[in-house]
This record gives C-alpha cells, sequence and structure tokens, in this order.
C-alpha cells in the first residue's frame, strides 16, 4: 500500500524497524510526524475520528509543509546566488543586514511588501495581475511528488514524473501571459523567446528522462530513488544527465539560455513592468523552480535521499540540491549568454539527437542485461557519452575559437603559443 | 487514487499562499502603510526612458513557427515513448525494434528538416 502525505498515515505497528528511539526519530522523521499525527487523533482507536478527517488533517499539515519549502526556500536560495555571485566577482556580496547577511531576505521581503504596485495604463490590468499567480502556483505545485526522505513524498503519485514535466511547462504560460499583457514591447519579445525556448527544450528535456524510466521501470519517484541502490544513475546514464541539465536549465530561463530576460537588451523581459509584491511573485516562481528541479535532479540522477551514511535522507537530498544549486549558480557566473538562434540550434541539432542517441543505448543495455546492469558498463557509459558530446561537436563543426587582440606595444591577448597565458583583466592589457 | 486527494488539498493551498501574500500589500495599502500614487508619468509604459511610440498588440513575426510544429511531433512521440521505456524489459528486443522503427521515421522528418534549413532562426 502507498501512503503517503509526508507520512505513512496510520501505519500498523512494527512498521518502522526499531523501538521508539530518538536517532530513530530523526532518520525517520517526516513519516514519524504523520504518523503521531495520526496516532494523537486516535487513528487507531475504536470512536475515533473518521478517516476522511485525518486524511484531510495529515494532506493539509503535509501541503502546509511542502509550500513553505517552497516559499521560504526562495529567499534563502536568492541570498547564496548573491553571495556566490558577489565571490565569483571578486566582491563580498550582501553583509550588511544581520550576521553575515542573513537577515537580507527579510529586509527584501519587507521592501517589496511595501513597495508601491504599478499597473501600467495601457496595459490589459486582469491578466496583467493574473500571471504572477498563473506562474507561481504550477511552480509549487511541482514540489508534490518529491520523495524528501525514505516514505516521505506528499503524494506518492505514480505518474511522478509525468506530473513534473506537466506542471511546469503550464508555468510557461504565466510567462506569456506576463510579456503580453504588460503591452511593452520588451515584454512581448521575452515573451516569444519564452516560448521558443520552451518548444525547443521540452523535447530533450522529456527525451533524456527516458533514459531514467527505462533504468527503473517506474514512472514513481520514490521507486526510482529505491531502484538506484547499487549507484546513482549518472553513471549509469552520463549522457542523459549531461542533456537533462542542460535542458533544465534552459527550461529554467538561467543563464546562459536566459535570453527571455536579458538584462542588457530587454531589461528584463516578461517581467519588465511588474514592481512590488507581483514581481515578488515572479522571482518566487523561478526560484522555486530551480529548487524544485535541483531535487528532481537529484532523485533522478544522484539517487535522492539514499546515502552511504548513517545520515537522515531529507539531509542527504538537500545536500545534493545545495550542490546542483551551487553548480546552477557557477554556471550563470562563468558562461556568456547565448544568442537566441544559437540557442535553437543548439536544442535541436545538438541535444535532440544526442538523447534519441541516450535512449536506445539504454534500452539495449536494459534489454541486453534485464536483472541489473553490470559494473563494467560504468565506464564504457561513460567513454560513450564522451565520445557521443565531442563526435556531435565535431559533426557540427563547433570550435573553440580563440581571437587575437594586438594593439601595438602590448603582449597579444588569445595567441595559442603554447605555455603562454596572457592575464586579461590585471594590469591593464 | 487517494494519493490525488493529498493533491487536491495541495493545490488549495497552493493557490492560497501566493494569492494572500499578493493580498498583504493590498491591506497594507488600506493601512497606509504602502503608497499608491499614480500619474501618468509613473503608469506609463517603459520604453528605455522615452515615450512609448505605439502599441505592442500588433501582429507579430513569431519566427518559430516551424520549431512548434516539429515540437508538437516530437512531444506526442515522447507520449508514446513514456508506456514502452516503463515496460521496456518485458517487450524485450521486439519493442525494441518497434520503437526504433517508430523513431526512425520522425528522425527522418527531423534531417529533412534540417537539411531544408528549417531548423535556422531566420
Amino acid at each position: 500500500m502507498a501512503v503517503s502525505a509526508l507520512a505513512t498515515g496510520c501505519q500498523p505497528p512494527g512498521f518502522f524497524d526499531g523501538q521508539n528511539l530518538w536517532h530513530e526519530w530523526v532518520v525517520n522523521f517526516f513519516p514519524r510526524i504523520g504518523d503521531s499525527i495520526c496516532r494523537g487523533m486516535g487513528g487507531h482507536a475504536d470512536g475515533g475520528p473518521p478517516n476522511w478527517l485525518i486524511y484531510l488533517v495529515l494532506g493539509f499539515l503535509g501541503s502546509l509543509i511542502v509550500v513553505n519549502i517552497a516559499a521560504l526556500g526562495v529567499p534563502f536560495v536568492v541570498l547564496l546566488e548573491r553571495k556566490l555571485l558577489g565571490r565569483f566577482q571578486n566582491r563580498i556580496g550582501p553583509n550588511r543586514v544581520g550576521p553575515f547577511g542573513l537577515l537580507q531576505p527579510v529586509a527584501d521581503a519587507l521592501k517589496l511588501m511595501t513597495k508601491e504596485d504599478i499597473t501600467p495604463a495601457a496595459a490589459d490590468k486582469i491578466v496583467f495581475a493574473l500571471a504572477p499567480l498563473a506562474f507561481a502556483i504550477p511552480i509549487i505545485l511541482m514540489f508534490a511528488p518529491i520523495p524528501w526522505a525514505d516514505h516521505a513524498s506528499l503524494a506518492n503519485l505514480d505518474i511522478g514524473i509525468l506530473w513534473v514535466i506537466a506542471v511546469t511547462t503550464a508555468a510557461e504560460a504565466g510567462i506569456f501571459m506576463a510579456g503580453w499583457s504588460s503591452n511593452n514591447k520588451y515584454s512581448l519579445f521575452g515573451a516569444m523567446r519564452a516560448v521558443a525556448l520552451l518548444v525547443s527544450y521540452e523535447i530533450p528535456l522529456v527525451l533524456s528522462l527516458l533514459g531514467v524510466v527505462l533504468l527503473a521501470g517506474t514512472l514513481n519517484l520514490s521507486e526510482i530513488v529505491l531502484d538506484q541502490r547499487f549507484a546513482p544513475n549518472i553513471l549509469w546514464q552520463p549522457l542523459g544527465f549531461f542533456v537533462f541539465i542542460i535542458a533544465v536549465s534552459a527550461e529554467l530561463n538561467r543563464a546562459p539560455f536566459d535570453q527571455l530576460e536579458a538584462e542588457s537588451e530587454l531589461v528584463s523581459g516578461f517581467h519588465t513592468e511588474y514592481s512590488g509584491m507581483k514581481w515578488a511573485m515572479v522571482q518566487l516562481g523561478e526560484y522555486a523552480a530551480l529548487i524544485g528541479f535541483s531535487a528532481i535532479i537529484a532523485t533522478l540522477f544522484l539517487s535522492g535521499w539514499k546515502g552511504p551514511l548513517w545520515i537522515p535522507g531529507y539531509i542527504w537530498l538537500v545536500t545534493k540540491m545545495a550542490f546542483i544549486l551551487c553548480a546552477f549558480i557557477w554556471v550563470r557566473a562563468t558562461i556568456p549568454r547565448m544568442r537566441i538562434d544559437q540557442i535553437m540550434a543548439f536544442g535541436w541539432k545538438f541535444l535532440l539527437p544526442l538523447s534519441i542517441i541516450n535512449i536506445f543505448a539504454t534500452a539495449a543495455e536494459v534489454i541486453a542485461f534485464p536483472d541489473a546492469l553490470p559494473y563494467w558498463l560504468i565506464p564504457i557509459n561513460i567513454a560513450f557519452a564522451g565520445a557521443c558530446v565531442v563526435g556531435m561537436a565535431k559533426l557540427l563543426g563547433f570550435q573553440p575559437k580563440t581571437r587575437k587582440i594586438v594593439i601595438p606595444g602590448r603582449p597579444v591577448i588569445g595567441d595559442d603559443t603554447p605555455g603562454r597565458i596572457v592575464p586579461l583583466m590585471r594590469g591593464g592589457n | 487514487m487517494h494519493q490525488f486527494g493529498f493533491i487536491a488539498i495541495f493545490m488549495v493551498l497552493a493557490v492560497l499562499v501566493p494569492v494572500s501574500m499578493l493580498l498583504i500589500p493590498y491591506a497594507l495599502t488600506l493601512a497606509g502603510i504602502k503608497p499608491h500614487r499614480p500619474d501618468k508619468v509613473k503608469n506609463d509604459t517603459y520604453e528605455c526612458g522615452v515615450r512609448t511610440v505605439g502599441g505592442s498588440w500588433v501582429r507579430f513575426n513569431f519566427r518559430y513557427y516551424y520549431f512548434a510544429l516539429s515540437f508538437l511531433i516530437f512531444d506526442v512521440e515522447a507520449v508514446f515513448l513514456f508506456p514502452w521505456a516503463v515496460h521496456a524489459r518485458q517487450l524485450h528486443w521486439f519493442g525494441f525494434g518497434a520503437v526504433l522503427v517508430f523513431v526512425a521515421i520522425i528522425t527522418v522528418g527531423l534531417a529533412y528538416e534540417w537539411r531544408k534549413k528549417a531548423l535556422e532562426w531566420k
């Protein structure tokens, strides 16, 4: 029986091995909470409250926890991003409010709440007000099937992956509503680019997921985690992981694919006209999607809440999520924004063939070794993935181009003399 | 099916939380804490500080038309591939071959599109 709501519901006694020890409480925190709420309401006793009431209370409390993970996690991810970006750019980042700038999110929230809300006179007012909601609500919904620990997802959906894809794609409607209703040329461009990006990167995203589905033989996220008991999926699916993480960063509209906000040309694109709490809602949607997708990546490819040591599952999951978040921020700080035609070509001509190759390579492996994949496939898979990426890049003629900058009397920048590195920024080249 | 009951409860909460977040500033306006002083310049459409010329609800050349068409085809393909992926082990090499033929037909279409330069952002 698959019971959930961050909990197992009223489990029969003896479901958890061991007694009511404190460490057992720590490890099975979420199921225990659900269990004790259930027992506290007299779930097992005769004459207790009816089952539907217990169901409602459990669902409500579980939903409250998950909504708060989404809504309260966002300010701290924003702070993390600002701090790390500061470090990457040789600055300190926010450090004035509270110790190490930790209270910056609170200050930001207060500012956004008390800021004047401007609706442009030319805008379609109803759609303009609804768009942030249409963007943020589906993103929050995406958190429902994520397993935070053993037996600890809000809803243990058998179609967990499909739910996540469907719901996050629906958020794109909110972006288009925002861009169109602003009646602003920048916003319209941003919205159009958002749809172009969506149609290009949805396909590699979905197809690279198929590799994981093939390995696990299920769409249920909890079962996919349990399926990775021998090794995390990234070892069996290096090519799938590569394609998926790129497609996700395009779906999240993050650098280097953030053509739709492109501060330097579109003045933040679809939310140019937004201010105050509506802007905060757009921001909430973006960063909640970042958190949610890093949880999904950790679940699908990095074995989710499973870890080798005796550490509670939710701590493992959060650690892996933190690594992925930092990787996304690192990419944002490092890679320059791509042109829109480059983005479209990259999606259709590079990622899509790679994801199709990945599906059939994985399917052949799975059918050849139906019980469990042998470990010697791991180096072969990694070599195959590397060969595919390099071969595809060579085939398409992607070349790392070096440009020579010659200024008379100064050292040449970007020449390809081996062993000679000319620093670009320091020393006034 | 009772999992979807949790989803329904979650949906109610996921709607209520953002809506209440948007109602807080409204309440603050009523309480006089948040300013609300619209004027003509402030409510103008932003366009780099100059006066806006024309509206933006015009006929717009959206260039991803071909991409959108191919997206439809490939998305339907993905929908067909998911059930196969779940049962790939049971369907064995026959299923593999069938799906290979199915994907090959669509990939030929992609190659044709590529050759005809429909995948260029013009």
